[in-house]
């Protein structure tokens, strides 16, 4: 499959989301991208070039991204084999602060003689730009790493599994879903790998070996006669892990509602898929909601997108100070709140972590693109909002000394900028299961699995669907819900949360492709919470006839 | 090197197909010199510059079929691509939708979609650009964000059955959000073409300051069923979603709009008002695109809407093969035809309605009734007795494009508006402000 008709397959299915391609990514083979370009000495003596040009030419502070970004991609529709795509995109990105104005320039030229062309252009840019500039940037400190590297704590590098065993699974876990009775089935291996080298005028040299793992299917099922069909999403999350995610480990597997299994820290692909066959048609068949008030038990794989959109975006502080308005927009969390440091964003039991080092998270990395070593800290304290996600040149408007480092860019063509941090719900204090949590629920809806979103530019309105929805009647889960999605205020949202259940529910979800920015860019993030309990949340119903 | 001629390509094209020892091969090469200028809270925050030249070629053995790209071109750069896609082919699995390529297809004339004076936008124009928009903001104590994004492209196709395309484009995509900076009052102006000497962004600018004057303090209503007033960005929204969803295999696979109950699709039948006319046509002078789609086919003149009637449905060539029809080249614009009434005729024809700037946030909640939920953004009113009363508090909305053309009032003039993907990429549409009776809004917003 060519590139653009992959885009077309998965912005289809996957919605108006940016995607994480770079325009300069060209298909090459396995073996290519098995073999190492440069050495990290080599990379260095590159770098140096652009830091020495830039200092020659008046910049007073250099960073230099050197990359190499690995895609693959296997796609299959019931017993069709409809691609497999193999990328790779190298180059490199530099940054320069030149009369107290940014400038960036990027080239797939990685040679002594481009990169010093490159580090040309962007101090000339920045030059140009210094006119409209009202302040210098000020860049918070940040300590010399020297020469490090860091690298995802892999087990099994998804590259080197041979494409056939990759084929057999999707293969086989569209066979399962077919014997059981789907109309149609897609399904999807997704493979990254960043090769990361960052160097800077201060000192540090840092090399990075990041991965990401996503297997993906949507089962449909279709009845003709009544003319609806539904599509039941995988259960699987896209991670910061190598193939291991794919041994579907017994101990990672967790009962849910109704009869279902959910997936932990790894994922059996072939058993969900032959379950999703049997819950599409229980969609179908599903009562339509009643439209009302309920009290809502939100699944980890569905609460990671409300976090995602309703606590992870509104605390990122390029938002809330203006740079998104024309674009993402901007943030109802405002300064002003944050500084009568007793906002009550949420319940008491609420709190918010932003994370970077959270081991299988798709943000985990050690070091972030603009060289500051990642770390985690509050952003929502027993209720309140204590601080925002903020970046080297952001962080003196929160009075603040030490970035974030939450600073990232999708590829060395682009610039980089504040992106979202995993931000995870914490589990309850008090132990709970989610069994125990049911029983105490008169009216209520179990939530499974993140399906329609939207929400407005400063993140007050929010609108969630989902994919299985189960009734909750006097402490008992009754049968299936269709048509449901809930509305709510961000703010009144969270402080209904009233129950969350502790650690040993606790699971991450997210996304590859969270789009910000213009041009627009993708971040991967996952957002970890365990069940938790929302009362009289407003559900609608959203069934129509056309 | 970006913008490389239609000779130029051909000899390089040429080369590429000469190298093949596969049962076939097809080869496209395309380019692009980019430029873009981003401002917020009144001062330019990024702009870069990018230009990139790629050739990817795809070889095939019967049903296996292998792809790679390069952006080096001399012989032994071209040779290799064609070998590295010639080794992927044979050991990839087999793709039994895969079409060989098309034989030489008949492309009309070229479409006016190159403009010299967008080619040779520079640094300095952008920069002024921007300037145009927030020196006016920042004295009327607003504050300005926009991007300015321009483009110069070529696109072009060979293979071994003797097809030839080759189009070349410009683009420039302008948006602007102007906010008061008292935080209540916010708007946005959206400009697209392929001709940047159409446009003036202190013009666009300062229809935006005027909508965030005019927002600023805005009052909640109840929310429910209005008759609104939809200016062509949030009509062109909502309509673009619906054609996109017109793929002719989801239709006969029974998991889309145009699936009918108990088999079949409502292809011939009449699902919308009968004023609805979209079409789609290269040549049109607003909005002109390429005379070929991706895949070589020759685009021409089509109905997708005629008269209400869904007149044509997206066939991709394996499907078509299927179905023994002939394969539909997706559409690079579309056009719905429009009225004489201009917004402030629609405004004086209404006894209680909405006016809506623009839609954000859209997603899709049932695929099967093509019901989207979304917010107004950027410039809400509320309308009573043909007069703009006062500003209104966001909605919600949860609503169908197919139920909202049903409850067609009004059909007003057309506008060009970008359909995404950056200036060019995603096309252009050509498409009416419209009045609507009985749309539903479920929740009201805060947001500004």
């Amino acid at each position: 499959m060519k590139r653009r008709d992959f885009i077309q397959l998965a912005g289809m299915s996957a919605g108006a989301l940016a995607l994480p391609f770079s325009s300069y990514a060209n298909d090459v083979d396995i073996a290519h991208m098995l073999t190492p370009l440069l050495d990290t000495s080599q990379k260095k003596q590159l770098a140096d070039v652009a830091l020495n040009t830039a200092k020659g030419l008046g910049a007073t502070y250099t960073d230099v991204r050197i990359g190499r970004y690995l895609n693959q991609f296997v796609t299959t529709r019931e017993r069709k084999v409809q691609g497999v795509t193999n990328t790779e995109s190298f180059g490199v990105g530099i940054r320069v602060i030149a009369n107290g104005t940014w400038g960036f320039a990027a080239s797939n030229n990685v040679t002594p003689d481009g990169i010093k062309k490159t580090t040309e252009r962007a101090v000339a840019i920045a030059k140009a730009n210094s006119k409209f500039q009202k302040e210098p940037v000020k860049l918070a400190t940040t300590p010399s790493y020297g020469e490090v590297s860091w690298k995802t704590p892999i087990v099994k590098n998804g590259f080197e599994v041979p494409v056939k065993e990759k084929v057999d699974l999707l293969l086989a876990a569209n066979a399962k879903a077919l014997e059981k009775g789907a109309s149609f089935v897609n399904s999807i291996m997704f493979l990254v790998n960043e090769q990361k080298y960052f160097a800077s005028s201060e000192g540090s040299y840092i090399d990075q070996d990041i991965h990401r793992t996503w297997p993906n299917f949507q089962v449909s099922m279709v009845d003709r006669q009544s003319g609806s069909f539904k599509t039941r999403a995988a259960f699987s999350a896209p991670v910061g892990m190598g193939y291991e995610y794919l041994d579907g480990k017994s101990e990672d597997k967790i009962a849910g509602p109704g009869g279902i299994v959910l997936y932990n820290k790894s994922y059996d692909m072939i058993e969900d898929a032959t379950m999703a066959a049997e819950q599409a048609k229980q969609m179908i068949a599903a009562k339509s909601v009643e439209p009302g008030k309920y009290d809502l038990m939100l699944e980890p794989s569905h609460l990671w997108l409300t976090i995602h959109e309703s606590v992870g975006h509104p605390t990122e502080l390029d938002r809330v100070l203006g740079y998104e308005a024309n674009f993402a927009g901007t943030s109802f969390l405002t300064l002003d709140k944050w500084k009568t440091k007793n906002f009550k964003f949420g319940s008491e039991i609420v709190n918010f972590v932003a994370d970077k080092t959270q081991v299988g998270s798709l943000g985990n990395v050690g070091y972030d693109d603009e060289g500051v070593k990642c770390k985690s800290w509050d952003l929502i304290k027993d209720g309140v909002l204590v601080n925002y996600q903020a970046i080297r040149d952001q962080v003196n408007i929160i009075d603040q000394k030490e970035s974030h480092g939450c600073c990232y860019s999708q590829s060395w063509s682009d610039v980089q900028f504040q992106r979202m941090a995993n931000v995870s719900l914490q589990p309850g204090k008090q132990p709970l299961t989610p069994d125990q949590m049911v029983s105490g629920i008169e009216k209520g809806i179990y939530i499974v699995k993140d399906g329609s979103f939207s929400i407005d530019q400063q993140r007050y309105n929010f609108q969630f669907g989902g994919v299985l929805f189960f009734e909750i009647k006097n402490g008992k889960i009754e049968g299936m819900l269709k048509d449901v999605a809930y509305q709510a205020n961000t703010q009144e949202f969270w402080n209904s949360c009233s129950q969350i259940c502790d650690e040993r529910d606790y699971r991450m979800n997210g996304a590859f492709n969270d789009g910000k920015g213009q041009p627009s860019q993708s971040n991967a993030v996952s957002h970890g919470s365990a069940t938790a309990r929302f009362n009289g949340v407003n559900v609608i119903n959203t069934g129509r006839t056309i | 090197m970006a913008i490389l001629s239609k000779e130029e390509t051909k000899k390089i094209l040429e080369k590429v197909i000469g190298f093949s020892k596969a049962d076939g091969i097809e080869a496209n090469l395309n380019g692009n010199d980019g430029g873009n200028i981003r401002y917020a809270r009144n001062s330019v925050s990024t702009s870069g510059e990018d230009s990139n030249v790629s050739l990817n070629v795809q070889s095939y053995f019967g049903k296996k079929v292998g792809n790679a790209s390069i952006n080096e071109f001399d012989d032994a750069s071209l040779e290799k691509v064609v070998r590295r896609s010639e080794e992927l082919a044979k050991l990839a699995p087999e793709n039994p939708e895969f079409m060989e390529p098309l034989a030489q297809q008949t492309y009309g004339a070229e479409p006016k979609t190159f403009i010299e004076s967008t080619a040779k936008i520079t640094p300095e124009y952008r920069a002024q650009a921007a300037a145009d928009s927030i020196l006016p903001a920042s004295k009327k104590d607003i504050t300005a964000a926009g991007f300015l994004e321009d483009s110069r492209g070529f696109g072009s196709l060979m293979n071994n059955k003797g097809a030839f395309a080759y189009n070349k484009s410009t683009g420039v995509d302008f948006t602007v959000t102007m906010r008061s900076n008292d935080g209540t009052g916010s708007g946005w102006v959206a400009r697209n073409f392929n001709d940047v000497s159409k446009l003036n962004t202190a013009e666009a600018s300062a229809i935006a300051m005027e909508k965030a004057l005019q927002s600023r303090n805005a009052k909640a209503i109840e929310p429910g069923k209005y008759t609104v007033i939809l200016e062509p960005n949030a009509a062109a929204d909502l309509l673009g979603l619906m054609l996109f969803a017109m793929n002719a295999r989801q239709a006969d696979e029974g998991r889309s709009f145009l699936s009918k109950k108990g088999g079949g699709t409502k292809l011939g039948e009449k699902i919308v008002d009968e004023r609805v006319n979209i079409y789609t046509d290269p040549w049109h002078e607003e909005v002109p695109t390429g005379n070929w789609a991706g895949n070589g086919l020759a685009r021409k003149r089509m109905d997708l809407i005629k008269n209400g009637t869904v007149a044509n449905m997206i066939y991709d060539r394996y499907w078509a093969s299927q179905k023994n029809t002939e394969p539909t080249p997706f559409p690079g614009n579309r056009i719905m035809e429009g009225g004489t009434a201009s917004i402030e005729d629609m405004i004086k024809d209404t006894k209680r309605g909405v006016l809506v700037t623009r839609f954000w946030y859209i997603r899709a909640v049932d695929p099967q009734t093509l019901l989207y939920t979304g917010l107004t953004r950027d410039g809400t009113f509320y309308i009573e007795n043909g007069k703009i009363k006062h500003p209104i508090k966001n909605f919600r909305f949860n609503e169908s494009p197919i139920i909202m053309l049903n409850n067609l009032e009004t059909l007003g003039k057309q506008m060009r508006v970008a359909s995404g993907g950056g200036p060019g990429g995603g096309g252009s549409s050509l498409i009416p402000a419209v009045k609507i009776r009985d749309f539903t809004f479920s929740s009201l917003s805060d947001a500004v």
